[in-house]
């Protein structure tokens, strides 16, 4: 059977926001692998009061992969970084009106890649953060463990 | 534009089989097992039709079973074949490693059941090799079934030499012909076939037909328990109007075999030719074996439901083999099988023609698809770290 993406999907995945990769970031983080099929490299521009000022993505994936990196990236640009990690899936999943169930790991996915760019700014300032997803040894892939998707 | 090149997965139906199947639907709607006049006259449509199926395979009417689908007659040809094995004390069965699904999970299901399946690679080509079956029989080899042409990358095997030897050793030989049959010429004598599966709407027949060719020596039993229809075999009322439209778009598709195939084999090598040219992208398959209709490639750097999405919105109806595309975490098992790592084979394209497709849509689709791969290669990070370690391709294209 076909799935169904909402209108809000196609328009994300058609014509996606920030796309692109960004020489001057000063947080990188990159989750997924491409053996599950979807990566996400998410580039932020922090400034010293701690907001996002740009935003930038790759992603390698579906439909959906591109959707929820494209709309994760118009979430979080201008936010504070306080703000950005509050970022949850569900909130990616309800601004696309919705994903079918099987696509569901893109928006965890891109919640983390959120996270894991929060992180590499932290980490590259010498700052404590906990890295969002120590499950996958060859980086998250969004997908849950142990169980079939 | 608009260009429908996914006719592996099904196809339009062809006039003759609307023409053959519309009198079905207004006058022909007698039951064929009736034995008043409007059951009579069903009943020698269904023998002409038969007839017409018989005759494109050379085999003979009694042998052609008409089923709901080609799943259901690989179901029952393979289910059917284990059960003579049984019979007789033997319990293995030969199969390779591409397979549709309707004859991987029927053996899934054997196997279940105490039956032990040898599943041949295939090599890089696709193809299995007569050596590895030779090797792989056993005296307790019940049946070997193998598809004549694989779906996604348009493989044919070497299904005549295959017969030969399974009719050399007494092993049951049955084929998945679904992709063939109506595409290339299949006669199950020459062939050495004794079940073949088929399916209507691969060659413009309408969904819901299929038949099995089984070879009158062999004692199949019903594997749908009912009434006398298909001689006792299988049981439920002929689906007339599909039977109909099925003979005729088959007689259509074999009297025009070799002009269609000559016009499809031409839009495809265009096709291969053209895609080709776009840097780290393969053709998938065997180069010299393989069925008019079917274009597999892989373009490394980018996913397949991406690619396929984007070419819907430019009007183009194609196929992936990407896990995305079928919703599980794995790409294709063809792919893998022919030992493409997943990374690769999750950027796959099936481009599968007929002959209602043009030269003018192959040159929209040799336009659109570079600049849909390009696109989505430069949002992609995967396709940046193989940059990191090459020169850009594009470059030295563009120079």
């Amino acid at each position: 059977m076909a799935m169904e993406y909402s209108e809000k999907v196609m328009e994300h995945f058609a014509h996606p926001h920030n796309v692109g990769v960004m020489e001057d970031a000063n947080g990188v983080g990159e989750v997924g692998n491409a053996k599950c099929g979807d990566i996400m490299r998410m580039y932020l521009k922090v400034n010293d009061d701690e907001i996002i000022e740009d935003v930038k993505f790759q992603t390698f994936g579906c439909a959906s992969a591109i959707a929820t990196s494209s709309i994760a990236t118009d979430m979080i640009k201008g936010k504070p970084l306080s703000e950005a990690l509050t970022l949850t899936n569900q909130a990616v999943v309800e601004s696309l009106d919705g994903l079918p169930a099987v696509k569901i790991h893109c928006s965890v996915l891109a919640e983390q890649a959120v996270k894991a760019a929060v992180a590499d700014y932290y980490k590259r300032k010498g700052l404590p953060y906990e890295s969002p997803c120590d499950l996958c040894e060859e980086g998250c892939c969004g997908h849950s463990h142990g169980e079939d998707a | 534009m608009f260009v429908y090149v996914d006719n592996a997965a099904t196809t339009a139906m062809s006039k003759a089989a609307i023409d053959a199947m519309t009198p079905a639907m207004h006058e022909l709607y007698g039951n064929p097992s009736s034995l008043h006049q409007k059951g009579r006259e069903a009943n020698m449509a269904l023998i002409g039709a038969r007839e017409t199926v018989a005759k494109c395979l050379n085999a003979e009417a009694r042998e052609i079973y008409f089923t709901g689908c080609g799943t259901e007659a690989d179901n029952w040809a393979i289910t059917e074949g284990a059960r003579l094995g049984a019979a007789a004390g033997k319990k293995h069965i030969i199969s390779d490693t591409i397979e549709h699904h309707a004859v991987l999970h029927t053996l899934a299901r054997l196997e279940k059941e105490g039956f032990e399946v040898t599943y041949l690679p295939v090599h890089e080509d696709g193809r299995v090799r007569l050596e590895e079956l030779e090797a792989a029989l056993r005296p307790d080899t019940c049946l070997v079934t193998i598809m004549y042409a694989n779906n996604e990358i348009g493989t044919i095997q070497p299904i005549r030499e295959i017969g030969a030897l399974c009719r050399a050793k007494g092993v049951l030989f049955h084929t998945d012909a679904v992709q063939a049959v109506g595409h290339i010429p299949v006669d199950v004598v020459a062939d050495n076939i004794d079940m073949l599966s088929l399916s209507g709407h691969k060659f413009h027949a309408p969904k819901g037909v299929g038949a099995l060719y089984c070879k009158k020596s062999v004692p199949i039993r019903n594997f749908i328990e009912g009434g006398a229809q298909e001689r006792g075999r299988r049981g439920g009322t002929e689906a007339l109007p599909g039977i109909l439209a099925m003979a005729a778009a088959m007689q259509e598709s074999c009297e025009h075999l070799e002009e269609n195939m000559a016009k499809v084999t031409a839009m495809r090598d265009r096709l291969i030719a053209g895609l080709g040219q776009i840097p780290c992208s393969r053709c998938n398959g065997s180069p010299d074996h393989k069925v008019p209709g079917i274009v597999s490639f892989c373009f490394e750097g980018i996913e397949g439901e991406s690619l396929l999405l984007r070419l819907d919105l430019a009007g183009i109806c194609a196929s992936s083999g990407s896990a995305c595309t079928s919703g599980s975490l794995d790409p294709s098992h063809v792919l893998l099988a022919l030992g493409m790592p997943h990374e690769i084979a999750h950027g796959s394209l099936r481009l599968s023609l007929c002959e209602y497709n043009t030269m003018e849509q192959m040159e929209y689709i040799l336009e659109k698809v570079p600049e849909v791969v390009r696109t989505l290669r430069q949002m992609s990070p995967v396709w940046t770290h193989m940059l990191e370690n090459m020169e850009d391709p594009y470059l030295a294209v563009a120079q």
